[in-house]
């Protein structure tokens, strides 16, 4: 068995991933990026359309040309980079963290390594997830299946195509499968509202005529060998409207219905989670339970743009290049998700620098105030032209503004 | 036209048993499987047990094979390759009026001559299994129940007979038979003829429709359906031993099943079926499912759904209709094997080679017959030294196609050499697409491995047969 030594190790090297190891590698320290794929660059890779790098890069690009950008930057650096490699395990060994991987060239592999930014993204997900009752039949995809099999394999999974779920990949896949020549039967969504992008919503069905068909549930799938068709009840009121069920042929059906961060690795190596995003607790430096491991991107909760993604990376490597040299934070705050707020990200606040949030609301509303506060005393206060679950709201916080702020006190954040 | 000594109809469970056995002896065996690949019908959707031989009386047939069969099983898991574990079995009871129907299946199980068994008070119960409801009142025990993978059980018992010189037919659906000159001549839907001597029916649920085409007696099979749930391995619900409740009339109950690969199993329920394809799953039995399941288990969630799917039972009476037939000459009948199929299904193979030799069949033991199959290795059982060396010997080994469930690209290879080439035979092989994915990152690589391995274009992968096409098209 191969052992290798680091400083820091990257687990994953889409966006996240080569983001993070980018900012390490500029603060001096040794960096190895493991990825299970032969190439860098993730789910990018298969992101054909554009629409990325707007806040990066000022401009449009396509998934694999935003990738390509960092790719760039690790060749020019001679980052190293571990490919078809898949981690098996993380474990605590003698004070040091050793990663055990495989790759068929190198056989199986054991890294030290004094940081770990886990990087390693989210997976869609299934059927079973949402429990649609029915047959098994063929014709039953991911959406990001379905993505992987038409733009990197050439393959067109269906013709008459229904889509589950109104997030941003199956909204994507709408307009996908229209260009392949499919036709798109409709878009069923669950909620009042959609679950993607607005701008996805206007530019993928609008445009191309596609109903979506909001507080409606699949409530069945028919087909014996091939997908045959779906039932379709409406919702009204909170309820199933089962007398208004109806039948929509189709021979595939593709499922947006939301994604979840890939913990297995951190579960098993006994890094806490948190139910409200699926990813790792964190603190104000991105830090999880296990001291020295970080985690950033869709791995710890699920972004709507790569954009964002790239800044978490880059404050995550950051982060690890720090603690790598010896800070720790002097003193954190417990931020707390107030009303209206699903969560928010991460979970403590630095007094000593600025500190960047995510959240996600938890309502749909025009004209709303999102509200920081310090044990219940409004400390800022932002109007917000609109906001949804889809879209992530981010906020800056400056120590000043918590000066304030005692030993046990705590920081709100709450929607109205 | 191929002449065989017995032809045996249906590669399900006993059809495979029963091929293996008699591949014991000097005779020309053809085992006609209607579907793409073997086991694909009742035998892959079931729970997965090896009974604990307490739930039916000695007196009945069902009993008496169970009982014999289930002591099989460390011989055959020595053999072959299939995962499978004793962990026990418990039936709970959660009402102090259900204890006595706990004492009658505990004198049952003495009767039977179960080894071990033993009546539990509350705090044993929960001692055997901490994830039990806490209000269980008491209940049974018995040590020697386990579990297996019941696909890959068929597999590697169809492999073993084929490596014995077994000739596997498969997508050979059985329309007429007719006797001539001491011979059965079968004909297929697609064309193809063989003729046998003697005929084994064991086409689980189209036995009747068999039956009827040689001729021989007239029943009718009815298929009562059975739905589950997949939970995660990383359930916190996950019981260390097989759970049941206290059965009813019809059925054995909704019961959680650690599988042998880590996973957990509820289900199944007990519903009659619209008809023999009807494998379609239901909201308000899935409901039920978890429901029944959380009063056991209470910390079952459906957050840890991964999937949900139904198998048909074949129902005929009350006990298993296994027989040589009275109207059809040479014609053994093998029908009504529903729980406790699985179980009774080796000593079902030594019993219908009884039944043949008592028809005249000569039975003459091969010096040369080979117990043991190669054993495939599996990336997720090694340890990383193991997987070192698998690697150092075959690269393939160190490419996870399947992360949920660690399924390495050599698998996937043996399982296609194996004769396994749709998406759901790989799966059943192998777990890959089985995991909590389902097949959203792997079945693109599968596609790839099987198109390589193969010479098949990518409009020719199906999931598992017939008109179930993968893809409808190319860019």
């Amino acid at each position: 068995m191969k052992e290798l030594s680091f400083d820091a190790v990257v687990i994953g090297g889409g966006a996240a991933g080569m983001a993070a190891a980018l900012e390490l590698d500029t603060r001096g320290h040794s960096v190895l990026i493991v990825e299970r794929e032969a190439t860098l660059g993730g789910i990018l890779m298969q992101c054909i359309h554009n629409g990325f790098g707007l806040i990066e890069f000022n401009e449009e690009l396509t998934g694999p040309e935003f990738a390509q950008r960092f790719e760039e930057d690790i060749r020019n650096r001679n980052i190293q980079t571990s490919l078809r490699t898949t981690v098996l395990d993380i474990r605590e060994e003698g004070g040091l963290k050793a990663i055990y991987c495989v790759s068929p060239s190198q056989g199986m592999m054991r890294i030290e390594a004094r940081a770990i930014v886990l990087a390693m993204g989210c997976r869609e997900r299934t059927r079973g997830n949402i429990r649609i009752p029915g047959t098994r039949p063929a014709g039953i995809y991911t959406a990001g299946l379905a993505q992987r099999l038409i733009n990197i394999e050439g393959f067109i999974p269906g013709k008459d195509v229904v889509i589950i779920g109104s997030g941003d990949i199956g909204l994507i896949m709408a307009r996908r499968m229209s260009w392949s020549g499919c036709k798109v039967h409709a878009v069923i969504e669950i909620l009042p509202y959609p679950s993607g992008l607005t701008r996805n919503i206007v530019q993928c069905l609008d445009d191309f005529g596609i109903p979506l068909y909001l507080s409606h549930l699949v409530t069945n799938i028919y087909g014996k060998d091939r997908v045959e068709g779906i039932e379709v009840t409406p919702i009204e009121s909170g309820a199933l409207m089962h007398e208004k069920a109806f039948r929509i042929a189709c021979d595939t059906v593709l499922l947006s219905v939301g994604l979840v961060p890939e913990n297995e690795l951190s579960r098993n190596a006994g890094i806490e989670l948190q139910p409200a995003t699926n990813g790792p607790w964190v603190d104000s430096t991105l830090m999880t339970t296990m001291p020295g491991v970080f985690a950033c991107g869709n791995v710890l909760h699920v972004h709507d743009l790569v954009d964002y993604v790239v800044e978490e990376a880059r404050r995550a490597g950051a982060n690890a290049a720090a603690w790598l040299s010896g800070y720790r934070p002097a003193r954190e705050l417990r931020v707390k998700a107030g009303p209206n707020i699903r969560y928010v990200m991460p979970m403590r606040v630095n007094l000593e620098r600025e500190n960047r949030f995510y959240m996600r609301s938890l309502i749909v509303k025009n004209d709303a105030r999102l509200e920081v506060r310090l044990d219940g005393a409004v400390v800022r206060s932002r109007r917000l032209a609109h906001v949804q679950p889809s879209e992530m709201l981010s906020l800056m916080l400056v120590p000043e503004e918590l000066s304030a702020a005692g030993r046990d006190s705590t920081v709100e954040i709450a929607l109205l | 036209m191929d002449q065989f000594d017995v032809a045996i109809i249906g590669a399900g469970v006993c059809g495979a048993n029963i091929a293996r056995k008699l591949s014991q002896y000097e005779l020309d065996v053809a085992l006609l499987e209607k579907e793409v690949d073997v086991s694909l019908g009742t035998s892959k959707a079931n729970s997965g047990i090896v009974h604990g031989g307490f739930h039916d009386h000695i007196r009945t047939l069902k009993a008496r094979l169970e009982l014999r069969g289930a002591l099989m099983f460390d011989r055959l898991h020595e053999e072959l390759d299939f995962p499978f574990e004793r962990c026990g079995i418990l039936v709970a009871a959660l009402h102090e009026d259900e204890m006595k129907a706990i004492e009658q299946l505990y004198l049952q199980g003495v009767e039977n001559g179960v080894i071990g068994i033993e009546m539990c008070s509350r705090e044993r119960m929960l001692e055997l299994e901490p994830t039990l409801n806490p209000d269980v009142v008491g209940g049974l025990y018995a040590p020697s129940g386990g579990i297996l993978e019941p696909y890959r059980f068929v597999f590697s018992l169809v492999e073993s007979a084929r490596n014995n010189g077994v000739h596997l037919k498969t997508e050979f659906e059985v329309e007429s038979a007719t006797r001539e000159a001491g011979f059965w001549r079968i004909r297929a839907k697609s064309g193809q003829e063989i003729s046998a001597r003697y005929v084994v029916n064991s086409a689980g649920l189209l036995a009747d429709s068999v039956s009827a085409a040689f001729g021989a007696e007239r029943f009718t099979i009815v298929p009562r359906k059975g739905e589950y749930y997949l939970l995660d391995r990383s359930t916190k619900a996950k019981p260390s031993r097989v759970i049941f409740p206290v059965p009813t009339e019809d059925s054995k109950g909704i019961l959680v099943i650690p599988t042998v690969e880590g996973t957990v199993l509820i289900g199944p329920t007990a519903s009659p079926a619209q008809n023999k394809e009807d494998f379609a799953t239901t909201r308000e039995q899935l409901e039920h499912v978890l429901h029944t399941a959380r009063m056991m288990v209470p910390s079952i969630s459906e957050n840890d759904v991964i999937t949900s799917f139904a198998g048909l039972r074949a129902v005929y009476g009350s006990d298993f209709y296994i027989a040589l037939s009275e109207k059809a000459q040479a014609f053994v009948q093998v029908a009504g094997i529903q729980s406790p199929g699985l179980t009774a299904s080796p000593a079902i193979g030594e019993y219908v080679k009884d039944l043949l030799k008592k028809a005249g069949l000569r039975l003459v033991e091969k010096s040369t017959w080979d117990p043991y199959v190669h054993k495939v290795p599996r990336a997720r059982d090694a340890d990383p030294f193991a997987l070192d060396a698998l690697v150092a010997q075959d690269p393939a080994y160190g490419d996870i196609v399947c992360r949920c469930e660690r399924v390495s690209e050599a698998e996937i290879v043996a399982a296609i050499r194996a004769g396994h080439t749709t998406l759901d035979g790989i799966k059943y092989y192998t777990r890959a697409q089985m995991g909590r994915c389902q097949g959203g990152f792997c079945t693109y690589k599968i596609i790839r491995i099987l198109m390589r391995e193969t010479g098949m274009s990518f409009d020719q992968i199906t999931k598992r047969g017939g008109g179930s096409f993968i893809l409808k098209g190319s860019l």
